[in-house]
């Protein structure tokens, strides 16, 4: 059954062959079997699960039930959940119980779908590899050696080893995408402002965005009716009429304009995985579509540009944990000072502590207008190379991180060429677009991600590309084997 | 771009983060090379470009000035490392 779809999954339990409770003991069973080697999840709530299935249940049988009702789920660890613990994989939040929702978890909740519990992640979303959680590193299901990619990391691990049918994630800088293309599965970040960022813990606030983690673009597709919407708690949130990301899936893609970007097949991609998504875009082009060249000339200096806007409104938004309202307090502080500046010392991990130091001189005195500002004029140069590149194409296609999975460790001295892993998927972020991965094959036995970017709300769009190549590949229906019905 | 340890200690202060002695060389070797990648910025010729803080160049969004919440003071508490009466309770800082 894990490795039914969404679609699937719902006509089983809206037909009444498998109930809520038994679909959500068949994944608890699933997660405590296999959890112990990939290390996906930071807390789990069976209680709770078996409980949402049974109203879920009550739900099914009055008839009244929505499609995705009885599904069962897991949120990543960065969104709030009344009375379960939200550690956003940080010493800082260990003892942290959230006393609300967050809007998305909310949605789902009136969906009935049971939440198996909150996934593993970079701490407070800061990495590319999952490995800088206080919990310990996720493993790659694919290769227990390799990162699962971040910082959404346990969440497509979680995904990728079937236990369970789909999970929320982040997407900062490609914290949905390129875990989900180390992972071989399916993610979506949709245009920032779709999915409410309320009750999800801040890191940058301007770049933050939600999104769905699955095995298919179709399941994506699914799950995103329930996630985008207008919430006024969100002053971000945009006033969007509603959209079934379904309706256009199966739309024929004769007549499809794909840009594809001279720079994103230059110096330090690796050759083979540029075969892996040169080969996809053929496919692409075989079923209908006519392929462009575009260029987006601003892309090097993206990576640069985030890594100083992002930590400078991380050092903003993380500045409330101080020890004293809720979170980590040290052991008996001498003063106040002492109280706040060794509770952070203590309860945050190094990356998240760099990211603050970095964030905290960039905005300062002195240093503001040759990084801050400066960074802030580049990111409009990147959007408006998108802008530019989307006069002549419909979608830009290419590939998603510059390698495959790299293994455990290897990266973990050197933040400069971590952040290196993130640049095809950090332009989108700044320019706010809506973007995607899907798998397209593997290079030494690792999976390798398709990432699809589109104009602003153009998802729809975008999902229908993935689903149509999902028709005619089964890349994404692959699973490791060790995996398989335990 | 090599830091002085002066300067790193600078940095952490306005962090407000703690860094113990035999920490700060280490830290300040990974804050200057993260400093020389923000370098490469001054290749950008952004003459005339507008900064740009929104992705979408959106204003805040204005709501009816009432009040929409509801009084939560206990159970926000409830997760508080320290509280009496209702308050935060944090180290005395006037003798």
């Amino acid at each position: 059954m894990y490795q039914y779809s969404i679609k699937q999954l719902s006509d089983a339990l809206q037909t009444k062959q498998v109930s809520s409770v038994e679909l959500t003991q068949y994944f608890l069973t699933r997660m405590k079997n296999l959890d112990l080697q990939v290390n996906s999840f930071i807390t789990q709530t069976p209680e709770l699960a078996l409980q949402m299935a049974a109203q879920a249940d009550e739900a099914l049988a009055a008839g009244s039930a929505h499609p995705l009702t009885g599904i069962p789920m897991a949120h990543k660890d960065i969104f709030c959940t009344d009375g379960v613990r939200t550690s956003c994989g940080s010493k800082m939040l260990d003892n942290f119980v959230a006393p609300y929702d967050a809007h998305v978890v909310t949605q789902f909740k009136n969906c009935h779908m049971p939440i198996l519990g909150k996934t593993n992640m970079d701490e407070f979303a800061m990495g590319s590899s999952s490995e800088s959680s206080y919990y310990g590193p996720t493993k790659n299901p694919w290769d227990l050696n390799a990162v699962p990619g971040g910082s959404s990391g346990g969440s497509a691990a979680a995904v990728a080893a079937g236990l369970v049918p789909f999970t929320t994630g982040t997407d900062t800088g490609g914290s949905i995408r390129q875990p989900a293309a180390f992972c071989g599965i399916s993610g979506i970040k949709p245009t920032y402002g779709a999915v409410s960022r309320f009750g999800m813990i801040s890191y940058a606030s301007s770049f933050d965005q939600g999104g769905p983690m699955a095995m298919s673009a179709q399941d994506c597709a699914w799950l995103l009716n329930a996630m985008v919407g207008f919430d006024q708690r969100d002053s971000t949130s945009m006033q969007l009429a509603p959209t079934d990301y379904t309706a256009q899936l199966d739309k024929s893609l004769k007549g499809l304009k794909v840009g594809v970007p001279a720079e994103y097949f230059g110096e330090g991609l690796d050759p083979q995985v540029a075969a892996s998504v040169k080969q996809a875009i053929a496919e692409i082009e075989k079923l209908g579509a006519e392929v462009v060249e575009v260029s987006l000339p601003n892309q090097k200096l993206a990576v640069v540009a985030y890594y100083v806007l992002a930590p400078a409104e991380a050092s903003s938004n993380l500045s409330r944990y101080d020890g004293v309202r809720f979170g980590y307090r040290c052991d008996a502080p001498n003063n106040l000072n002492d109280l706040y500046t060794r509770s952070r010392a203590e309860g945050f991990g190094g990356e998240v502590k760099r990211r603050i130091m970095v964030g905290a001189y960039a905005l300062s005195a002195g240093y503001y207008d040759a990084y801050y500002l400066k960074a802030q004029k580049v990111r409009r140069l990147v959007r408006d190379d998108f802008s530019r590149a989307f006069e002549s194409c419909d979608v830009i296609l290419g590939p998603v991180a510059p390698t495959v999975a790299f293994n455990i460790g290897e990266k973990t001295d050197d933040p400069v060429s971590m952040y290196l892993a993130d640049l095809y998927t950090i332009p989108v972020n700044l320019a706010g677009l809506p973007a995607m991965s899907i798998p397209a094959g593997f290079v030494n036995q690792r999976p390798v991600g398709l990432h699809l970017i589109g104009p602003y709300f153009s998802e729809a769009k975008l999902l229908n590309v993935a689903h149509q190549y999902q028709q005619v590949t089964n890349w994404h229906q692959q699973r490791p084997e060790w995996v398989g019905d335990k | 771009m090599s830091l002085e340890l002066a300067e790193v200690k600078k940095i952490a202060h306005l962090a407000a983060i703690a860094v113990e002695p035999e920490e700060l060389e280490a830290l300040g070797a990974k804050l200057s090379n993260i400093l020389d990648l923000f370098a490469q910025l001054s290749q950008a010729d952004t003459q005339g470009v507008e900064p740009m803080a929104h992705p979408l160049d959106q204003t805040q969004r204005l709501r009816e000035d009432l009040v929409a919440e509801v009084d939560q003071r206990d159970k926000f508490q409830a997760i508080a490392p320290a509280t009496e009466n209702g308050l935060y309770l944090v180290p005395k800082v006037i003798e």
